[in-house]
């Protein structure tokens, strides 16, 4: 009884807030709540949804190879709503299972560059001296290069450690940590930014007062009030890690062709498009846009909403 | 103002120092030069030899100075996958390369600015919201997409352009060039506008919101009111004072630019130095890997410190005392 009057409590206080204000008011930004929420569901539901398991050899026939899409052909079969690809398989199921994987790696991603900026801040700006300089000259260094150029070494570095097939198995954790790592400075200066303001007020001063440790009042105290700006940040870098994710397997240097996200497939389709198959490659590509670009205007919203200056 | 230069030439030297030492790192720990080098049959004795030979059992801080000499001469070693001198390789594919990123880069500046200048002008014009709206999908198109994209619809379905290769080249010295050809232009095309695109649209929305910032300042109104002509106020008054953060943004871009013509060049077989270094990436070639990262931080540092060496130019305020520090906090 008493949870329920809290969430409900919760719920109304959600309700009055001028950020849900800010979101009704906006249709884009709901329209684009709703295809994020929808390209989700399907997404993480592949396994249920899929007309077919695009990726298990035994169940594709290549007599079922290259059929154009149903809905635009007659030649289509209704089996293959977006046909197939040169080796049989249906082009909806693999882009269910492969925006699946892009979400993870995004997400994945995100939080790896997250925890890392959010540590790497937290010590900067609380300890400052010599840790401060440290940290901030690497991440000067890291900023004078493309974050795609440092996953790309990244990703050659691992490349050059281990063995091509072992490569394979550990890719997608290559990946994470490729993207991750190159993404962390923003993260890491902002948390620096606000962490050097917070540790000068009372509340920081009356904890070590009171003898808390030093890690304590960084956890516990300082890293609960910088945390608003760093969400905003996490919003608008998912699209860019997905981006990254796909450019990075199109490339050939991310997850296997056993295992595409929607950049793998977009390589494969991309391999036959001289011929003129073009749905192998477009409708993996206009996923990926959508997806993006759904994502890109909720961060852009919640910037806008957050941001005291523009009210 | 002096002592702001010297500050920026003792960072970039910095800068220089750490991409250095990464670089060293890789083509001393992660690769294993003697391995390249020799064959299966080779004896231990051997392979000691060659080491001592080449230096490596040097202490590491010797090496780095050897490792930064040789580069400074252009020596970066051997190739693992093609045995050829890292170098050579590199240097035959830079005009490619820089050709690919000029013609992005003007095809960005002469169509975004423009459309910036227009959209930030008449911010309510139904064309102004088309621009505004194409913009954000052209932000969120990855480059790639692009690329296939357009290959789909000019080369594929039209015929009308080529969609791989630079077409004939004509070699001047050591220098290939496209412009000398129709075939070479032709396939020019293409690439130039995937890689420019995204600089397009980020140019258009920078200028569009500086323009509508500055168009409500003051000295606009008193431009208006000593009874000038929109042309001057718009072009004289209004857009020379959105070039400050134009210049940031294209300098910075310019680094960008680099990056994803490894992209670009990916999707349109453009033989330059970023498919070399895909290549060298898909096979550890860490020789090339290591070669790539030197000039591309040298090439990065230098636009970043001519960024802020021009902000000088353009930027009257800045000469003054004091403005250095106002710089270096941006």
């Amino acid at each position: 009884m008493a949870a329920r009057s809290a969430l409900s409590g919760w719920l109304h206080r959600a309700a009055d807030s001028d950020v849900w204000w800010s979101f009704k008011s906006s249709p884009m930004t709901v329209a684009a709540a709703v295809a994020t929420f929808l390209i989700v569901a399907v997404a993480f539901l592949s396994p249920v949804l899929a007309p077919h398991t695009p990726f298990d050899p035994a169940t594709l026939s290549l007599t079922d190879g290259l059929k154009p899409p149903a809905m635009l052909s007659a030649d289509g079969d209704w089996a293959f709503p977006l046909g197939t690809d040169d080796q049989g398989r249906d082009i909806l199921s693999s882009i269910m299972y492969g925006t699946r994987l892009s979400l993870v790696v995004g997400l994945a991603s995100v939080v790896v560059a997250m925890t890392l900026g959010i540590t790497l801040g937290l010590l900067s700006g609380y300890l400052g001296g010599a840790v401060d300089a440290l940290i901030m000259r690497v991440a000067d260094v890291q900023l004078t290069f493309p974050a795609i150029l440092v996953a790309l070494l990244i990703d050659g570095i691992v490349r050059g450690i281990i063995s091509v097939k072992r490569h394979d198995e550990i890719a997608i954790y290559v990946i994470v940590g490729a993207i991750g790592l190159s993404f962390w400075v923003q993260y890491a200066r902002t948390v620096r930014g606000s962490v050097m303001v917070e540790k000068n007020k009372e509340y920081v001063q009356a904890a070590r007062v009171i003898g808390l440790s030093p890690l304590l009042i960084m956890v516990r105290h300082v890293l609960p009030n910088v945390t608003g700006p760093v969400l905003v940040i996490a919003t608008i870098n998912l699209g860019l890690a997905i981006i990254t994710e796909a450019t990075l397997s199109f490339l050939g240097v991310g997850l296997p062709s056993t295992e595409p996200s929607l950049g793998t497939l977009i390589r494969l389709g991309n391999e036959v498009l001289q011929s003129g198959d073009w749905w192998i490659t477009v409708f993996p590509g206009v996923t990926l846009a959508a997806l993006v670009l759904a994502v890109n205007l909720l961060g852009d919203w919640l910037r806008d909403a957050l941001n005291p200056k523009l009210r | 103002m002096i002592a702001f230069i010297l500050r920026r030439l003792l960072q970039s030297i910095a800068v220089l120092l750490a991409v250095g030492v990464v670089a060293f790192s890789l083509f001393r720990y992660v690769g294993d030069p003697i391995n390249a080098m020799v064959g299966q049959d080779t004896t231990m004795e051997e392979r000691a030899e060659l080491r001592s030979k080449l230096g490596l059992n040097d202490p590491a801080p010797i090496q780095f100075l050897n490792f930064i000499g040789n580069a400074m001469q252009g020596k970066f070693g051997l190739s693992y996958r093609t045995s050829e001198p890292v170098g050579r390789l590199i240097l035959e594919r830079v005009p490619a390369t820089l050709e690919l990123s000029l013609c992005a880069a003007v095809f960005a500046l002469f169509v975004g600015v423009p459309m910036g200048v227009y959209t930030g002008l008449y911010p309510k014009h139904w064309s102004s919201r088309l621009f505004q709206a194409v913009s954000l999908i052209g932000i969120s198109l990855p480059t790639f997409l692009i690329g296939i994209l357009l290959i789909l619809v000019f080369a594929v379905w039209l015929r009308l352009l080529p969609s791989f290769g630079r077409g004939e080249t004509v070699q001047i010295g050591w220098w290939t060039t496209n412009f000398l050809t129709w075939s070479g232009l032709k396939a020019l095309i293409l690439p130039s506008i995937t890689l420019g695109l995204f600089q397009l649209t980020l140019l258009m929305r920078l200028v569009r919101s500086e323009m509508l910032e500055v168009m409500r300042a003051d000295y606009i109104k008193f431009a208006r009111a000593r009874g000038l002509t929109n042309r001057a106020i718009n072009f004289g008054h209004a857009l020379k004072n959105t070039l400050v953060p134009v210049i940031t943004v294209t300098g910075l871009q310019l680094g960008a630019l680099i990056a994803f013509a490894i992209v670009t060049e990916t999707v349109f077989a453009w033989p330059g130095v970023g498919q070399l270094f895909i290549q060298s990436v898909q096979f550890s070639d860490i020789p090339v890997m290591a070669a790539y990262l030197l000039l591309i931080g040298l090439l990065f540092v230098l636009i970043n410190l001519t960024v802020d060496l021009l902000y000088f130019v353009v930027d009257p305020r800045l000469r003054s005392q004091g403005g250095a520090a106002r710089v270096a906090g941006h």
